[in-house]
């Protein structure tokens, strides 16, 4: 959690200072998620994200330099420069494919695990957002899911909603007229669970329990954890409100604005986590310093190893079109 | 032995299940309101109904499982029914399937096969009758093969199942399942992206593909019976990859060509053959290039009004005259 926060802050500051360019999406306040799916899978799983996939890679395992040389459209990152932010993925780490379009890796993701299932191993989970439900896309993989009862999981991370805004028993897609996202896929006898994207513990439990299940073959499930949108997602170019987050502000600081000090309290799960860690005497506050400064040290070379890379050669523009035969 | 165009696809679908496990059907249609040619796949759903998944009328979803599947490891078959119904999965075979090879740095490739009964069946009416391969050729990792004869149909589609590692969509016609050619051992099948002269001629070269190829053949026989015109017939039997030297070499033989092509006329196969002789073939022709297509008009129900707009083989006859007698 602690390195996906600083890889994404990391990201933020490059945009910020213009040493990449393109439209990004950042993966902050949803952390225990990725971390928690990723943990219980294996190798010969599938993963299938989003625009938003800097954590899901990381917690999948991918390199932190590579990523970023991707994300800067450098020669040494995974796709060679092809796929920048929106389209990574890492065919070596079981995310073969990596979706820009709302709603468009959950049939990649139901076709993926066709294949588990025909083969009688592996399991393909799809993180996708609260407003996949809002393409017809969402609609055929659960039919074909559920009608094929394959091991898929969809997990959907619902960050629509800040809690001051949220209706009385509703935590819902701003434009989806539906009570609870999870009813809709329940109406095609998909068996839903509705998590705390908050709560890390209580994530590991759950994924692990689910991602059992799929395994054992009892058909697809579907997961809405609810995730509070961090503040700095709020703005069209993400941004640090009150700067990189501090290891304190889970202790005795508070940052200045109250929007921040509101959502880390109620809403962070890697706040919450921290927090509880160290009163439960699993982790001490130096321990957590310094794995802290390794995760900062790690994500600045990271950050070096992208600008230091080389662009591809024009020439790499004619090549991958087709795999060679 | 001949073999109809029908035949050929039960065929290859039934001996590539037969020859690799990684082979799986989504849908098992194929042959669409032709109860003769559905006949043809009893073996298939006898030998194979394992295989074959059941289903919905899901196109977007069916055709985004065919790329997952085969991204995984698969080798899918997605049965899109109607060619018109591809736009419904445009999403999945243009934005998906075609980019992810690319898109990745070469990392992940997507052998899937959309099979497509495309073109104008009679009585289709604007909603069922599209040519799509013009719209398909537009994109790029996506291989887009139009056979116009049994032999072809049999030896693409095994090929797409079996040996091809990205993405195809395979244009079958419902007008062509009926067609008879001489049938070809797989392994001596003529390499894919290899145009094949269907038949030799000095005078004028037919350019054709998928269904316009019996009808060119067609009007090469009237050509030589009646007007002494000798008419030579190149089948493109891919557009992507598209065969543009054997195209440049015909026409350097015959100094004439005609394009016959089942897509709308503007920005059409036949525009991009156009193109290609006007930048390579320039100095080789005598007389203008002609295109015979179809209007760039929507397919209309009523029996005259689609015979007014179809490409048949007299109009490929009228053309090739015109194209001789303009210089």
């Amino acid at each position: 959690m602690l390195r996906i926060r600083r890889f994404e802050e990391q990201c933020i500051q490059l945009a910020e200072s213009k040493q990449f360019s393109g439209h990004y999406h950042v993966y902050i306040g949803q952390e225990a998620t990725a971390v928690s799916v990723c943990n219980a899978l294996g190798p010969e799983d599938f993963v299938f994200s989003t625009w938003r996939n800097h954590g899901h890679l990381l917690a999948r395992g991918a390199a932190p330099d590579r990523m970023m040389a991707e994300i800067f459209g450098k020669a040494t990152g995974y796709a060679g420069g092809k796929s920048g932010t929106l389209h990574m993925a890492v065919g070596e780490l079981g995310v073969p494919a990596t979706s820009a379009l709302v709603g468009g890796n959950l049939p990649l993701a139901t076709g993926a695990a066709l294949a588990c299932k025909r083969r009688g191993s592996g399991v393909s989970v799809c993180f996708h957002g609260d407003a996949a439900l809002e393409e017809g896309a969402f609609y055929e993989a659960m039919i074909l899911a559920a009608v094929w009862k394959v091991p898929a999981l969809f997990v959907c991370e619902n960050n629509s909603i800040p809690p001051a805004q949220r209706k009385r028993g509703q935590f819902t897609s701003s434009t989806l007229p539906a009570a609870q996202l999870a009813d809709v896929p329940q109406s095609l006898q998909i068996r839903t669970e509705i998590v705390d994207g908050a709560d890390a513990d209580q994530l590991a439990e759950s994924f692990e329990r689910l991602v059992g299940e799929v395994r054992r073959g009892g058909g697809p499930r579907f997961v809405e954890v609810r995730c509070t949108r961090w503040p700095g997602s709020f703005p069209l170019w993400p941004e640090l409100p009150d700067g990189p987050w501090q290891i304190a502000w889970a202790f005795d600081g508070k940052p200045d604005r109250a929007d921040l000090a509101l959502w880390l309290e109620q809403s962070d799960p890697l706040t919450l986590y921290v927090r509880k860690l160290v009163s439960a005497g699993a982790v001490t506050r130096s321990q957590l310093a310094a794995m802290d400064a390794r995760a900062k040290e790690e994500m600045a070379g990271a950050a070096r190893y992208a600008i230091e890379s080389p662009f591809p050669t024009p020439d790499q523009a004619y090549r991958h079109v087709w795999a060679e035969q | 032995m001949k073999i109809t165009f029908a035949e050929g696809i039960a065929r290859a679908i039934h001996e590539s299940l037969a020859a690799d496990p990684r082979v799986v059907l989504i849908g098992g249609g194929i042959m669409g309101l032709n109860t003769g040619a559905r006949a043809l796949l009893e073996p298939v759903l006898r030998d194979f109904a394992s295989r074959i998944m059941v289903t919905p009328i899901s196109e977007l979803g069916l055709a985004g499982a065919g790329v997952g599947a085969a991204l995984a490891g698969d080798r899918p078959l997605v049965d899109l029914s109607t060619g018109s119904f591809v736009f419904q999965a445009f999403a999945q075979v243009v934005n998906e399937a075609a980019n992810i090879h690319y898109m990745t740095g070469g990392q992940t490739s997507v052998p899937v096969t959309f099979y497509s009964l495309a073109g104008r069946r009679g009585g289709g009416a604007a909603q069922h009758s599209h040519a799509t391969q013009a719209m398909l050729g537009q994109v790029p990792g996506l291989q887009v093969l139009t056979p116009g004869g049994a032999e072809d149909a049999y030896g693409l589609l095994k090929w797409a199942l079996l040996e091809s590692r990205n993405p195809s969509v395979f244009l079958s016609h419902p007008l062509l399942l009926g067609e008879t050619a001489e049938w070809t051992a797989h392994d001596a099948f003529l390499p894919v992206g290899k145009a094949r002269i269907r038949r030799e001629g000095r005078g004028v070269s037919l350019i054709a593909s998928s269904i316009m190829v019996p009808r060119a053949l067609a009007a090469a026989e009237t050509l030589q019976r009646e007007h002494g015109v000798s008419a030579e017939v190149v089948d493109l039997r891919t557009i992507i990859p598209l065969d543009r030297d054997t195209v440049l070499q015909s026409v350097a033989r015959t100094g004439r060509a005609v394009i016959a092509d089942e897509c709308h006329h503007s920005y059409g196969v036949a525009a991009e053959i156009a193109a290609t002789l006007a930048e390579k073939g320039f100095a080789s022709l005598k007389a203008p290039v002609r295109r015979v297509t179809m209007p760039d008009v929507p397919i209309p129900f009523s029996a005259p009004l689609e015979a007014e707009i179809t490409v048949t083989a007299e109009k490929i006859v009228a053309g090739a005259l015109a194209a001789v007698r303009a210089a």
